[in-house]
């Protein structure tokens, strides 16, 4: 039977992050994916990431991806794909097959960082083709170049709801509606906010009733429910659609430890069936560990730092590193980690309804119930201030882990100050040069750059284009409204686009100077 | 092949294998070599993969990562195949799996 000292089980961020961490220290790792190509759920996540600098904030997630193939490469990492792991013992052996191979494998030390696997919901139709997992729409549209559908309804409107919309919209597909049975969007508010101003309607409180089609989908019908999830009668919606997409969550794919005889609990918090394990990923089991999201549903960026704490452990409980060395390393980890924990959407605070901000600045209801922030409650907010000439606007009006558009600004026009979760200021004494850094660095798409009055009676605004075709200067067109809703006529002054700006296009547009503070996208007249 | 994205905003224009001709139900369909049968039958706007064996109930993609068996079909006369995850090759032959045959049930 073949040797290693460590075994890592799935090569998502959480995995190969601890193998790159364990290798350093010179360990022997292997790691074993199911999958074709190595990287988990990474390499179809195409957003600009969260959090701050240290978490690798505002890099897109298939770039992280790649990164972090290119340093377990080079710390001589062995990954082994097509090969699914199907058992996993006590004393450290696990079984692996590759296509109809079966194989054993023992090591010292184990991490299983299998990730999650996506909840289902059933309704009248809803095993029709064209009724399709959130993930299989990314694997099409961003692994293998195909469209899922044209016209899509989404079901789910927590982060991966909303992320995979705006991927469904980034690929020319129309999404008809964004519906959730909850009363409240469940992810970002700068998530949902991209995704409404493109003019998707958010239905809350509202779940599917039916799809219709008889060898496909065609159709589907949504109604309100009330407090008991009754469908209220009278309030059915239809829609001609071709696809409809579930995004109604995750659950920890945590089979093996079960079966190794870890010691599990069921923890709504964590997202389901979790083995119970300390903050490092220490299992009951001495010597295997977890990290990443089947440990409890996080993120990626929460993932890699699990995964490189579990490396660490796992080098020291076989005697590479020493407690004190391990300890050294953790510090670190565990600042980093506890940043990303905190705010509104933390983990802790899962299920509780948060009315005010960390400044006390009552949240967008809205924001929470449509999916935007509606006119009369945007000025609350630090990040919307009133200049002379062109300044930034930061719609960003809840507390997440999250800094890039801190650190883009070179005149230090915008503040968050040193913990990470305030909202975004805009300084006083900050002269804006307009080089569109900030707009191009906020991986929510939240910052507007506006000159309310350019003296002939227009304004223009500023906003993060990552649509094709690109408009080309002097086209046309509609100012849509925070809502989606067409508020003015509106042509494009200039779409910038550099290097530095990784794939976000700066879209100019004048508009009438009393829309300056509600234009906020830009739809070509057709 | 309306289905495909010629470019993406982000990704930009995408490497693809060579462009293979395969068979689907008879009719010659063209797809990328390498990419998933899925993938290629996606393209072509199939969306039947399979019916139940006791229903009679018509299945597609689902999951797209080999994990639901929703999306199997019979390739090269050998039924179950996940399209989802196995990859194009030129000249496959691929059908709709009634149940577990690759004729439809009156013909069964
Ligand atoms: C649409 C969407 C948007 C997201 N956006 C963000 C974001 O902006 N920022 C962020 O930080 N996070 C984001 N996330 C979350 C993030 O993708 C996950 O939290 C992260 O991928 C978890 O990492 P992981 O390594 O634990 O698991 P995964 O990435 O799921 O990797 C696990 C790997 O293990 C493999 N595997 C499982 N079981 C076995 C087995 N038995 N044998 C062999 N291999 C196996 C799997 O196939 C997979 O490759 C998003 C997720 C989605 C779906
Ligand atoms: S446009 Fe440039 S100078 Fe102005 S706020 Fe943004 S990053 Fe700062
Ligand atoms: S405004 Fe700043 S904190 Fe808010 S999403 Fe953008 S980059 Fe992050
Ligand atoms: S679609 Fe689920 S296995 Fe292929």
């Amino acid at each position: 039977m073949k040797r290693f000292d460590l075994i890592i089980v799935g090569a998502g961020p959480s995995g190969l992050s601890a193998a790159i961490e364990a290798a350093k220290r010179g360990l022997k790792v292997v790691v074993f994916d199911e999958n074709e190509k190595p990287g988990g759920q990474l390499f179809k996540q195409i957003h600009k990431f969260f959090g701050s600098k240290e978490h690798r904030a505002k890099v897109r997630g298939f770039v992280i991806g790649q990164q972090l193939l290119d340093e377990a490469a080079d710390v001589g990492v062995s990954v082994v794909l097509n090969a699914t792991v199907i058992g996993l013992y006590q004393d450290k052996e696990i079984v692996v097959k590759k296509g109809d191979e079966i194989t054993h494998y023992k090591a010292d030390a184990v991490i299983i960082a299998t990730g999650a696997a996506e909840n289902m919901v059933t309704f009248p139709g809803w095993t029709l083709p064209g009724v399709i997992g959130a993930g299989a729409a990314q694997t099409m549209m961003n692994l293998h170049g195909v469209l899922p559908g044209k016209k899509v309804l989404m079901l789910g409107s927590g982060n991966v709801g909303l992320v995979v919309s705006f991927q469904l919209l980034q690929c020319g597909c129309e999404v008809v509606a964004l519906v959730d049975a909850a009363p409240r969007v469940g992810g970002y508010g700068v998530h949902a906010s991209k995704v409404a101003r493109t003019g998707v309607p958010f239905y809350l409180s509202h779940t599917i009733v039916k799809a219709d089609g008889d060898k496909c989908v065609t159709g589907v019908t949504i109604a309100e429910i009330d407090d008991k999830f009754k469908f209220i009668p009278g309030t059915e919606k239809h829609f001609d659609v071709d696809t409809i997409c579930l995004a109604v969550g995750l659950s920890p794919m945590s089979q093996l430890l079960k079966m190794a005889g870890a010691k599990m609990e069921d923890n709504p918090k964590r997202g389901g069936q979790v083995p119970i394990c300390d903050e490092y990923g220490r299992t009951s089991i001495p010597g295997v560990f977890v990290a990443g999201d089947v440990s409890g549903i996080e993120e990626a960026s929460s993932a890699m730092i699990e995964g490189r704490m579990a490396g660490v452990v796992a080098a020291e409980y076989l005697g590479y590193i020493d407690e004190e060395a391990r300890d050294a390393e953790l510090v670190d980890m565990d600042k980093a980690l506890d940043g990303l924990r905190q705010g509104m959407f933390a983990p802790k605070n899962r299920g509780k309804a948060i009315e005010k901000t960390e400044e006390g600045i009552d949240i967008s209801m809205n924001l929470l119930k449509k999916g935007y922030i509606a006119d009369d409650e945007i000025e609350r907010y630090p990040g919307v201030t009133h200049k002379k000439g062109v300044h930034p606007v930061i719609e960003c009006t809840q507390n997440i882990p999250c800094n890039p558009c801190q650190d883009a600004c070179p005149k230090k026009c915008i503040s968050i100050g040193s913990n990470i979760t305030s909202l975004p200021i805009v300084t006083e004494e900050g002269d804006c040069i307009n080089c569109g850094m900030c707009v191009a660095s906020c991986s929510g798409q939240a910052i507007f750059l506006v000159d309310e009055d350019c003296g002939d009676g227009t304004a223009t605004v500023t906003l993060p284009y990552e649509f094709l075709p690109l408009p080309e200067s002097g086209t046309k067109g509609i100012a849509l409204g925070r809502n989606g809703q067409a508020v003015c006529k509106a042509e494009v002054v200039s779409v910038k686009s550099a290097k530095a700006f990784d794939k976000t296009h700066l879209l100019t547009m004048r508009v009438p100077k009393e829309y300056a503070m509600t234009a906020r996208f830009f739809k070509v007249e057709k | 092949m309306a289905e495909r994205i010629a470019e993406h905003p982000i990704l930009g224009v995408q490497e693809k294998g060579e462009l293979v001709t395969f068979t689907f139900d008879g009719k010659e369909i063209k797809g990328y070599e390498g990419e998933p049968i899925a993938a290629a039958l996606k393209a072509a706007e199939v969306m039947v993969h399979r019916y139940t064996q006791k229903e009679h109930k018509p299945r597609g993609i689902f999951c797209a990562i080999g994990r639901c068996t929703d999306c199997v079909m019979i390739v090269d006369g050998v039924p179950n195949v996940r399209t989802c995850i196995t990859p194009l090759k030129a000249g496959m032959v691929v059908q709709t799996q009634y149940g577990v045959s690759g004729k439809p049930f009156e013909e069964q």
